[in-house]
């Protein structure tokens, strides 16, 4: 009888648990598209997403976030680039090529990378990465979007390589043997099946890499500039989404345009983040 | 052992191999003869399947495996240190127990091996060596239209005669054959068998089975293993009614094994 109740008591709670994780998804959810269509019905949609000029604190204010979405994709698009083909190639010496005792380090290490709280990363960054930009390319200031893909890039790194890996071993052996038997070397078979195979895994890996950068607050706020402007290029400062968020919310007035405006741009990048989540999770379900 | 007629396509000498500590084969020596199909039976772990992929080395991508003595293939070892391994596989080509199509569209399947040998020039070669490779294995009138498909997608029979197809779109001279129909059903065994006769007349065939029935049918030559010893080796129709060794006779006569 007292374990029929202890039962009843455990189940409820985990049911409870579970249902307060939905509620406040929806609550986080339904905060977000309230406020963010209040200022769209006021602002208008358009003139919000191509607009080229954000000076909220001007009077009359603009809040045109265009050049931000710019920056937020520039900065993106340069960690990609800088974390896809390094991500993949770890991943692939990690599965396929090193031996098991630097494959054990090699993997804990890239665990670690992942557990190096972002504001670290960014002030890192500003102290070390930072200067040698300016320096080396001798430019105004080393506050770049040039900078922010270089600190992306490497957070976004643990994820691609996890993933990555994880995907490439469990490529099945008779796969590997099949190619072998036909007289392919290791490199054939790697990038002819393995790879191949893999394929599904590594671009949900990518995927779920670039919406950690593009969601990534703390780091580019540091290291960007956050010039609200468009950038001619990638040697110039931008600002981010994320980053006007964080800069701004402090000082609006709660309910005011501006405030609301801030949620507008959450939407943005809620909805850049659902497209990457969902693309990645068509690639992951592809592969079961 | 006795005396054979025909050439001798495979000569195993004195060959032993070790996985880490355990003696797997032991001091194997064997002449198996060129467009025959050679059976390898014993019960499991004899080492059949072991001495099966010494044949064309797919043992030396096994942690801790050591071998010693030699393997001639037309005279020349294939385990000498001026032997390149992939080209000894080319001329050696394995199918193997469980279907193991690439999951790649069937054509591409075929085209894999075709082009990491270099063997073709151009697409259209490539095309027609396909096109004759699915003939040979009766699976091109199934899947003529379907070329662009997945394998996976192929029924087991017509994956396994989809990785047979591979093997021969590269011409090798060899061909294993690792339990290749323990996957299919009856129906499929008996075509595979079919194909597998008529094979021989370009190949010379080494399978392992487990199915004494399917050697007894299909083989020109047995090998009986235990272990990692070769007790017997002669034409099947000996082994099979007359063998010399008493182990031999307990075996494919049921009392034990």
């Amino acid at each position: 009888m007292n374990s029929k109740i202890t039962d009843y008591i455990i189940e409820k709670i985990i049911f409870l648990c579970g249902i307060i994780a939905i509620v406040f998804v929806v609550l986080i959810f339904g905060f977000l598209l309230k406020e963010g269509f209040a200022f769209f019905k006021e602002y208008g949609v358009f003139n919000f997403i191509f607009g080229k000029y954000w000076y909220p604190t001007s009077n009359p204010a603009s809040y045109g976030v265009f050049s931000l979405i710019i920056g937020s994709l520039l900065v993106t698009l340069g960690a990609a680039i800088i974390a896809v083909p390094f991500g993949i190639m770890t991943a692939l010496f990690i599965a396929e090529l090193a031996p098991k005792g630097i494959r054990d380090v090699l993997k804990s290490i890239v665990e670690l990378m992942a557990a190096i709280p972002s504001v670290v990363l960014g002030f890192v960054g500003m102290v070390t990465l930072v200067p040698l930009v300016r320096s080396v390319l001798d430019i105004p200031t080393g506050l770049t979007a040039f900078s922010g893909s270089i600190v992306l890039g490497f957070m976004a790194m643990p994820t691609i390589v996890s993933i990555s890996e994880d995907a490439i071993r469990s490529v099945p052996w008779q796969y590997k043997e099949g190619a072998y038997a036909l007289g392919a070397t290791k490199w054939q078979t790697i990038r002819r099946v393995v790879l191949k195979a893999a394929m599904p895994g590594i671009i949900a890996a990518v995927m779920l890499g670039i919406g950690r950068v593009i969601g990534e607050t703390m780091a580019v706020l540091m290291v960007t500039g956050n010039a609200a402007a468009i950038p001619s290029s990638i040697f110039d400062p931008v600002r981010t989404l994320t980053a006007t968020i964080a800069a701004e919310m402090g000082e609006t007035v709660r309910g005011g345009l501006h405030y609301r405006a801030l949620f507008g741009i959450g939407l943005v990048l809620f909805t850049i983040t659902f497209i990457i989540n969902f693309v990645a999770d068509l690639f992951l379900n592809k592969k079961r | 052992m006795v005396k054979k007629k025909g050439e001798v396509k495979i000569q195993i000498k004195d060959l032993n191999l070790y996985y880490s500590d355990f003696h797997a084969l032991k001091n194997i020596n064997m002449d198996i003869r060129a467009n025959r199909i050679t059976a390898l039976i014993g019960p499991s772990g004899c080492g059949k399947s072991t001495l099966l992929r010494t044949l064309n080395r797919i043992n030396d991508t096994i942690d801790g495996v050591r071998i010693t003595g030699e393997i001639l293939i037309n005279g020349k070892n294939i385990y000498g240190e001026d032997m390149q391994v992939d080209r000894v596989r080319k001329e050696v080509g394995m199918v193997f127990q469980r279907p193991n199509p690439f999951p790649l569209s069937i054509y591409n399947n075929i085209a894999f091996g075709l082009e990491i040998n270099r063997m073709v020039k151009s697409s259209k070669e490539t095309a027609k060596i396909v096109q004759e490779s699915l003939e040979d294995v009766l699976l091109w009138d199934d899947l003529k239209n379907n070329l662009k498909m997945s394998a996976l997608n192929l029924s087991l029979e017509q994956q396994q005669r989809l990785c047979v197809a591979r093997v021969i779109a590269i011409k090798p001279q060899i061909i294993l054959l690792d339990e290749p129909c323990s996957a299919l059903d009856p129906k499929s065994t008996t075509n595979l068998e079919e194909l597998m006769q008529e094979m021989k007349q370009k190949y010379t065939l080494v399978i392992v089975t487990h199915n004494m029935q399917q050697a007894a049918r299909l083989s020109d030559d047995t090998a009986y293993m235990f272990m990692g010893n070769l007790i017997e080796f002669d034409e099947t129709s000996t082994i099979f009614t007359n063998p010399s060794k008493k182990e031999t006779d307990d075996y494919v006569s049921g009392r034990f094994g």
